[in-house]
């Protein structure tokens, strides 16, 4: 990546694009936040220009510098496939930063709920405003960057071919990382659609949706110059996870703005159809966000760390189909014995319970890649993080049909046993499917021969799932208790507990839940102490040699 | 078109669609001259370059 | 380059599979909310919210009240004991966007209003743990010195109207001094009670000399589930819920 090689310092088309409506963004940015009397708007329109400013300048440093990332064919590039790499790394450090952000705000919640004075009723730091911040930051900040980095890193590898354009790509990262500062700044400042998981505004909901559409495009485009004859099937979970994700976005967050120069709007939809439309949203948030968008990751890393290819490669296609047709119908379960209408609930259920199939259809795939090479899991941490993954896939998607049943989910819901059961899904296998792809990509990516550490791999595995395990089995208690003291009648016939007594009982778990997740936050400040180390170029002299890295450097001959 | 028609027709048209998708992935899948294609393809991250 | 323009198309049929594929559970499902009769009924009482009980909402949406409080009380026989008769699909019908919330680490409010007195919400909002001390609720004190902002309220009407909430013209038009009359008991709120019948019009907050935020979300949580008169609507009979 020598810059002197690079022989064509010119603006690509999409660069002139780009510069184009970075200056138009800026110059009605500062037109807005002349013009708003709303205190948020005028913050979020600063932050807006301030953030086209720095892009422009930064194309501008950048064409004189003759810097390789405006070059759409690099040098070399005649001979072998010079892959964009950079944009992967930047990908990853953003990852980190985010992952271990939510996971704070997580944490910070849970101490909040156990110990409420902790919310120092500052309007901004009270539970109501960080819960979003949370979700937001946990989902679509961390998740979002790590499905963005590792689907550029796939696609690029498995269709052989460089990602089209030459500031395409940076736009989507730095546009992402932008809609996310927006989205984080208006929670605090009370600014929220009042719909969860679609909580950004008006207005940001409108950037995502640019930075999406060029997303897709850098992401089929590299599709379309692939040299391979076929669409490796990591890349199908890519696309339904890209596509599917833009058509939820668009509709869930239809909204009429107060004005332009304001920061609240009033959502489209009204009360029971609202309440489907948003549950095929959030529900399918989960589906095609952090089910598809990790199974890719799921079906690269897993036989590539193993060294073998995925078990049934027929499987994964019936997998794929199977997925998300079934997925799309399961929101309803949300609203049962609601104002929903009693068939659309049936559906949602009948729908749930049948996903159970192809999600172990899944699951058994990715485990099975490893047959014949179980021993692999005593000696790589890392792929023993992997495999765990999925396996908590599998025990989530159990759990979640189950929940889905209407007599279960009468005492499950609107309890914490939702919440045990999304963090079961979300810390063991969101989370530690993109921890193992995070370990193996640094290396790959900062061209070094192993991680800093295996060790500190093993550690960072055993401390957070214990962190995982006191977070559900807590949730579970918690969740199934409460459940049953809402609904448990005295000998007279009467409603046994007042709600406040199943607050008081809910103390302890509180505790326990929070202090898990203190665990699972140490574990991810160890990976990414060993994720810098590595990338630095650091090895750790470790007293017994856990294990020969499992996979061969594939940067090394690009 | 009241609710017990609805119903009729996604319980009779709606299994049938139902089955006719699934069995079409199914066949995709199995579909011997479909074989070497797939096998190559699993192997695309493996490959190095 | 034939063959290479077979697999640029292959890319776009699995796109158009996929969204194919995706769309068709969703518009089967959400569609016909749009036509049924039980999901678009229209039951007696309902009316669009006033401006000051609209401003209200907003406060509870920006303090994200909806993560931990639900406003759907479930047609089983332990939540209509608690929390009364289960919430029909017109009680929203003017709700965007819909809260009824998928979490009650508190209570459920959609009928909350006329249930504690407006001292009680006062105190409990400033300070939870000095009414209910193994609350784990945050406290707003904050409402209460925070002026209520609704210079823009006709605006907010409007966008109203625009989504479907029916605000009349003259609603709108006289927006600003709903707000400010139905916290003035001395004012004439003849016009505010024809337009919004069963409106309640006092001094939420205890302070008659600021029109406080902690006004606007009173009237809000104190006229949650008054609008139906349940001991005239029947909602027995076939349940198709």
């Amino acid at each position: 990546m020598t810059r002197e090689t690079t022989a064509n310092a010119r603006l690509s088309v999409d660069g002139w694009v780009t510069v184009v409506a970075l200056l138009i963004g800026a110059f009605y940015a500062t037109l807005t936040a002349a013009r708003t009397e709303d205190p948020v708007m005028s913050v979020h329109a600063y932050i807006f220009a301030g953030a086209f400013i720095l892009g422009l300048f930064g194309i501008i440093k950048a064409y004189y510098d003759n810097s390789e990332c405006l070059a759409d064919q690099p040098a070399g590039a005649e001979t072998t496939i010079r892959y964009n790499l950079d944009i992967v790394k930047a990908g990853v450090i953003a990852s980190v930063f985010w992952g271990i952000a939510g996971f704070l705000a997580g944490d910070t919640i849970a101490f909040q709920l156990a110990y409420p004075d902790l919310n120092f009723d500052a309007s901004f730091f009270n539970f109501g405003r960080l819960r979003p911040l949370h979700t937001s930051a946990v989902i679509f900040a961390f998740g979002g960057n790590v499905l963005i980095a590792t689907s550029f890193y796939v696609v690029q590898r498995t269709c052989k071919a460089r990602l089209p354009g030459t500031l395409a790509p940076w736009f989507v990262f730095w546009g992402y990382q932008l809609f996310i500062v927006i989205a984080a700044t208006g929670y605090l400042m009370g600014a929220t659609q009042g719909k969860e998981y679609a909580e950004p505004e008006w207005y940001a909901d409108l950037w995502l949706t640019i930075v999406w559409v060029v997303y897709l495009f850098v992401f089929l485009g590299t599709l379309w110059k692939r040299q391979e004859p076929h669409i490796y099937v990591a890349n199908w979970f890519y696309l339904a996870f890209i596509a599917t994700i833009a058509m939820l976005h668009i509709i869930n967050n239809l909204a009429v703005p107060v004005s332009w120069t304001s920061s609240k709007s009033y959502v489209l939809f009204a009360g029971v159809q609202d309440a489907l439309t948003q549950w095929w949203y959030g529900h399918n948030a989960v589906g095609f966000f952090l089910t598809a968008g990790f199974l890719a990751i799921m079906y690269y890393f897993v036989p590539k760390r193993a060294g073998r290819p995925v078990y049934s490669y027929r499987l994964s296609i019936v997998h794929f189909w199977s997925l998300i047709f079934m997925y799309i119908w399961a929101g309803p379960h949300h609203l049962h014995y609601t104002a929903l209408p009693d068939w659309a609930q049936t559906l949602g259920m009948t729908f749930s319970i049948m996903l159970w199939m192809p999600s172990w259809g899944g699951m058994i795939n990715g485990l099975m890649t490893l047959s014949g090479a179980w021993d692999k899991l005593r000696t790589d941490p890392v792929l023993r993080m992997l495999v765990v993954s999925v396996a908590f896939y599998g025990m989530s998607t159990f759990e979640g049909p189950v929940m889905s049943i209407k007599a279960v989910n009468s005492l499950s819901h609107y309890t914490d046993w939702t919440v045990g059961h999304v963090h079961s899904g979300a810390l063991g296998w969101v989370a530690y499917v993109s921890f193992g792809a995070l370990y193996c990509l640094v290396p790959w990516l900062w061209n070094r021969t192993q991680l800093y550490s295996l060790k500190l791999v093993s550690y960072h595995f055993w401390i957070s799932t214990f962190g995982i395990l006191l977070y559900i089995t807590s949730m579970w208690v918690s969740g199934i208790l409460q459940g049953l003291m809402w609904r448990a009648y005295n000998d007279l016939g009467f409603l046994e507990y007042s709600f406040v007594e199943t607050v008081e009982a809910m103390n302890p778990f509180y505790w326990i839940r929070a202090i898990g997740g203190a665990f699972f936050v140490v574990g991810s400040l160890i990976m990414a102490y060993n994720l810098w180390r590595t990338a630095r170029g650091d090895l750790r002299v470790e007293s017994r040699s856990l294990a020969p890295e499992a996979v061969p450097n594939p940067v090394a001959a690009a | 078109m009241d609710y017990s028609e609805v119903s009729h027709f996604s319980q009779t048209w709606g299994l049938v669609y139902l089955v006719v998708m699934f069995l079409g992935g199914v066949i995709y899948a199995l579909w011997p001259k479909n074989k070497d294609k797939f096998d190559h393809a699993a192997h695309i991250p493996l490959e190095d370059d | 380059m034939i063959k290479h323009e077979i697999f640029e198309k292959n890319s776009i049929i699995l796109l158009i599979g996929i969204l194919i594929v995706v769309s068709i559970g969703g518009l089967i499902e959400i569609a016909p909310l749009f036509f049924l009769e039980s999901t678009i009924e229209k039951v007696k009482g309902m009316r669009p919210y006033s401006p000051l009980e609209l401003a209200g909402r907003n406060i509870y949406i920006r303090e994200g009240c909806y993560n931990c409080h639900s406003q759907m009380i479930r047609s089983l026989k332990d939540e209509v004991e608690r929390y009364g008769p289960y919430s029909l699909a017109a009680e929203s019908m003017y709700d965007h966007p819909f809260q009824w919330g998928s979490k009650r680490t508190g209570p459920d409010l959609a009928r909350v209003g006329s249930k504690y007195s407006d001292d009680w919400h006062r105190e409990h909002l400033v300070n939870p743990r000095g009414i209910v001390p193994e609350s784990v609720m945050p406290g707003y004190p904050f409402l209460l010195d925070t002026p209520l902002y609704y210079k823009d309220i006709k605006e907010h009407l409007e966008a109203n109207r625009m989504v479907g909430v029916p605000y009349s013209d003259e609603m709108i038009e006289t927006a600003m001094e709903d707000v400010r009359n139905q916290v003035d008991p001395d004012a004439d709120t003849d016009g505010l009670l024809a337009r919004y019948p069963k409106a309640q019009v006092r001094d939420f907050d205890g302070n008659p000399k600021v029109l406080s935020e902690m006004d606007a979300l009173i009237a809000y949580l104190q006229m949650l589930g008054t609008l139906v008169d349940f001991s005239a609507y029947k909602a027995e009979g076939q349940n198709q819920r």
